[in-house]
């Protein structure tokens, strides 16, 4: 077991736990966040993405101990009031149906933006292919990206 | 004996029949202590429920409890309970906008809260089989009708003006004409002590009149969801929770010789490890496997502690099976003679006179579920025996009777609370990962939350069958089809060992109810037996059923040179009622309705094939040549037809760069969400149809998580999905489930276009 020290949505938070423990399970369990999602365990369906610097990262797969200083950001820290362009465009289309992939895929979709803020098609449809939904929302989930990117 | 389908809700007791949608509700005040304990309300509001009393399907008197409540607050809040679980069809948000509308509720001042699973109080909650809607668009449109005209009398009275002289609107009772209004929550204390009026004297509204009801009206969570807010199975946390992770026999029926539990101890944050004790076989549907649960801190430790559990296990008769091996058995039996199920004309007579025989068969592999949320459930068993319990459950009463079961205490000290689902498809009606966690919340004397993993999930789901099919088909000297012999083979949902047919009401699942008017007609069903759990799974045997039967009737139409299009509309015949009389053997289960009430009409779906070909462009996309393919299946009393385009991109890759669909669901309720239905239902199908399967050798599942159990990704998905809704005045049905069976046979259809090769086993190799 070892300290660590986490940048998380902006704050400070020290944990306690084994290297190997997947940043999922800290954030999930060790600090009470219960937005980020568990979905398979093998970094194969993006239920459980987040942003490490800005960059979308499967949090099932990526031990604490390769956290480091990186800023971690998730869905509750994404905007302060629920407001990023991405919910708001969510919210617009309509876009879930259980629900549950949808941090992640709204994750995911928020690091695409912010390096490349007017996709294509193309890059939007490589850039969200780790992303599973069960219930099959893709085409609102690439609708209200497109929507999302003509407001930033 | 043999379980009953879903749709038929007899699994746990008679009380859970399901209700038929002669509605015979009776509206009562509510008490005020039964309220507050299913959710916070205002103070000093006013609760209305509804006593229900409904026809089962063979027409007995069954008396529900209070179903569904409707509260009004003295601060102006409409709260309406949910009692359906949300798994992403929108049930939470369609059923309460039906209240809300006939009330005349302002829907920004509308608040909904989920039911505890409580049969005696809401009736039955068990979410699948197609049917909420179907069962509760009148007992909804009752209650809120029945509130409206309680507020109306009183704002009249006040007014003293005659009750026809006032309406309501955005939660207000207003004077026609406008010189007056009042909000609800001002005549609280009026109807509290009013008479609740007898059902006579209410006036429904007609559809036209909804302002809600038929309209895009988004989902009650949608903003919670987007924020990451939503309330899930796993998301709720208890103090001193413990976290288990279980080894499940491997094998179904297996059973625990020995287990050395020390490397799993040595896991830091391991508390301690637990034996789930199994039924064996038969597996059962409500049951947990036997397995070794380690309980930990923390949901890794947890995982890395039953990864740890040396186990010795007696893996039973299961361990020898292969099921390539038994789909091959299976395939062969399909060409001996079944039991015959339908018999129309004479089959035997119209092949021998036949001009030409086509003789097909057809392969479907088993399928899991993989909601994205794996099955998770929470229990807190207390001190005085009593329990509580957090579940993404789809069938709260059965999960609240199994983990009774499971605990030996009664019904009453089951307290369950349903989260929302994270995908459903049929996994989460089973009760076992609930009564798991009951079970490991008594044995640590603290509360438990059961994590499965994605292996877990698709290891130990309840699968859809894997299946073989026969159809012969016998058409004249001109090409015209004069006999159809279908035999379908699969092991059954619910069985085991013993061989067996389907049941009944698998094979009414788009096979018996075949409605194209051909002389001769004989279904045949085939014994097979269970090494696995069989479960349902969205649409369940229609997936397969509608695969086998629309491929051979495109089939047809290309031997005898007509556009399937044409041929099932001409096959369909003159517009009327089919109620099958006197060609089934054995019960026909219409999905628990009387066929007097749903009938199969060929009219409506004459509309929606007709309707697709339309809108689709159908004859001149197949006079240019392009790869469309055409099915249309009815399944829950829904009527669908579908049109799938393909092509193929530079690199060979199969592309779906079109669908459309229409669909008679009768009254669209929430449109948005149908079609959300449709648009997800057809990339579930592609799924189902060009990447999934388990196998099995030795009796173990083959496939581990999504990397080899693969479901299509946005690259691979349908991409433009038109969904035309029939405008219709027709009792409402539902629409979960019919959206998958149609596509998988249009899309086989329209990669035969393409590629100029048929597809007889699923998933395809395009």
């Amino acid at each position: 077991m070892e300290n660590y020290t986490l940048t998380i949505n902006g704050k400070t938070q020290d944990v306690n736990a084994p290297e190997d423990m997947p940043l999922l399970w800290v954030i999930r369990d060790l600090l009470d966040m219960k937005g980020t999602k568990f979905g398979c365990g093998q970094a194969l369906c993006g239920a459980c993405t987040v942003h490490l610097d800005g960059e979308a990262v499967r949090s099932c797969s990526l031990p604490i101990s390769q956290v480091g200083e990186g800023k971690i950001t998730t869905i509750e820290g994404l905007s302060e009031e629920g407001d990023h362009p991405l919910q708001k465009a969510w919210v617009e289309h309509i876009v879930p149906q259980c629900g549950y992939c949808q941090s992640g895929q709204i994750m995911n979709a928020a690091a695409l933006l912010a390096k490349n803020p007017s996709p294509s098609d193309s890059d939007i449809e490589s850039a969200m292919e780790g992303n599973l939904c069960r219930c099959g929302t893709y085409n609102r989930i690439k609708d209200a990206i497109l929507t999302a990117s003509k407001s930033l | 004996m043999m379980p009953k389908l879903p749709f038929l809700k007899k699994e746990k007791t008679d009380a859970s029949t399901p209700l038929s949608t002669g509605d015979r509700s009776e509206i009562f005040r509510a008490s005020r202590r039964d309220f507050l304990k299913i959710g916070s309300l205002a103070a000093g509001g006013f609760v209305l429920g509804i006593n229900f009393q409904c026809n089962g399907p063979k027409g007995e008197l069954i008396t529900f409890a209070p179903n569904v409540f409707v509260s009004i607050g003295s601060d102006n809040i409409v709260t309406i309970v949910a009692h359906r679980s949300e798994m992403g069809t929108g049930i939470r948000t369609t059923l309460p906008m039906i209240v809300a509308d006939e009330l005349g509720a302002d829907w920004s001042k509308v608040k909904i809260v989920q039911a505890e699973g409580d049969e005696e109080k809401y009736g039955n909650q068990n979410t699948d089989g197609s049917f909420s809607v179907r069962m509760f668009y009148e007992p909804m449109k009752k209650a809120g009708a029945t509130a409206r005209h309680m507020l109306v009398q009183a704002a009249a009275k006040e007014w003293g003006v005659d009750p026809s002289e006032c309406d309501t609107e955005s939660s207000h009772v207003i004077l026609k004409g406008g010189s007056k209004k009042i909000p609800f929550g001002d005549l609280v204390a009026q109807i509290q002590v009013m008479e609740i009026p007898k059902p006579e004297v209410l006036t429904m509204k007609e559809f036209s009149s909804y302002k809600l009801v038929g309209t895009d009206l988004p989902i009650y969570d949608v903003k919670d969801i987007a924020t990451g807010k939503a309330v899930f199975g796993a998301d709720v946390n208890l103090p001193n929770m413990l976290i288990a992770v279980v080894q499940r026999s491997p094998v179904v029926g297996a059973k625990v010789v020995s287990f050395n539990d020390e490397k799993a101890l040595a896991v830091p944050g391991v508390k301690k490890v637990v034996k789930i004790d199994g039924p064996g076989l038969p597996a059962g549907l409500d049951k947990p496997l036997e397995g070794i649960a380690v309980l930990a801190e923390n949901t890794w430790a947890a995982i890395k502690g039953s990864q740890a559990l040396e186990i010795e296990w007696d893996l039973g008769p299961n361990q020898t099976y292969n099921s390539g091996v038994q789909l091959e058995e299976m395939l062969k039996s399909t060409a001996s003679n079944g039991t015959v199920k339908r018999e129309r004309g004479n089959f035997n007579q119209a092949k021998s006179s036949s001009g030409k025989v086509l003789e097909k068969t057809y392969l479907a592999p088993f399928y899991a579920h993989s909601t994205i949320e794996p099955p998770a459930a929470i229990a807190d068993v207390k001190a005085d025996g009593s329990v509580e319990v957090w579940a993404p459950s789809q069938h709260p009463q059965w999960a609240r009777g199994a983990v009774a079961g499971a605990l030996g205490i009664d019904v009453s000290k089951v307290k369950i609370n349903v989260t929302l689902l994270g995908g459903g498809f049929g996994r989460k009606s089973k009760p076992d990962f609930v009564a798991e966690a009951a079970l490991l919340s008594k044995a640590a004397g603290v509360p438990v939350r059961v994590q499965w993993t994605r292996e877990c999930d698709l290891h130990h789901d309840y699968f859809h069958s894997h299946s073989a099919q026969r159809i012969v088909a016998t058409l004249d000297g001109s090409g015209n089809l004069t006999g159809w012999n279908h035999h379908t083979v699969f092991p059954a949902i619910g069985s085991g060992l013993d061989a067996a047919p389907p049941s009944d009401g698998e094979l009414d699942l788009g096979c018996r109810d075949f409605p194209y008017d051909v002389p001769n007609i004989r279904i045949e069903a085939h014994e097979s037996s269970a090494h696995t759990r069989v479960g349902w799974l969205r649409s369940v045997s229609n997936i397969h059923h509608a695969f086998a039967i629309s491929t051979m009737l495109d089939e047809i139409a290309e031997t005898k040179g007509v556009d399937p299009v044409d041929q099932a509309i001409q096959l369909l015949g003159e517009d009327k009622d089919l109620i099958f009389a006197g060609e089934m053997v054995g019960d026909y289960g219409n999905y628990g309705e009387k066929i007097e009430d749903f009938p199969w009409n060929t009219g409506r779906m004459k509309k929606v094939i007709e309707t697709v070909a339309e809108k689709s462009n159908w004859k001149a996309n197949l006079a240019a040549g392009k790869a469309v393919g055409f099915a249309a299946h009815k399944s829950f009393l829904t009527y669908v037809a579908c049109v799938v385009t393909v092509e193929k991109d530079a690199a060979g890759n199969l592309l779906i760069p079109e669908v459309h669909y229409a669909v008679d669901c009768g009254i669209p309720v929430n449109t948005d969400r149908i079609r959300s239905q449709f648009e997800g239902g057809a990339q579930f199908a592609t799924s189902l149809a060009m990447t999934s399967a388990i196998t099995f050798e030795n009796g173990k599942v083959q496939q581990n998580n999504f990397d080899t159990y693969k479901v299509i990704r946005m690259p691979q998905s349908p991409k433009k999905i038109n969904v035309h809704i029939i405008p219709s005045t027709e009792k409402p049905t539902g629409v979960g489930e019919p959206p998958v069976p149609p596509f998988i046979p249009a899309l086989a259809n329209a990669i035969y276009k393409l590629t100029g090769k048929r597809n007889y086993e699923l998933p395809f190799k395009a």
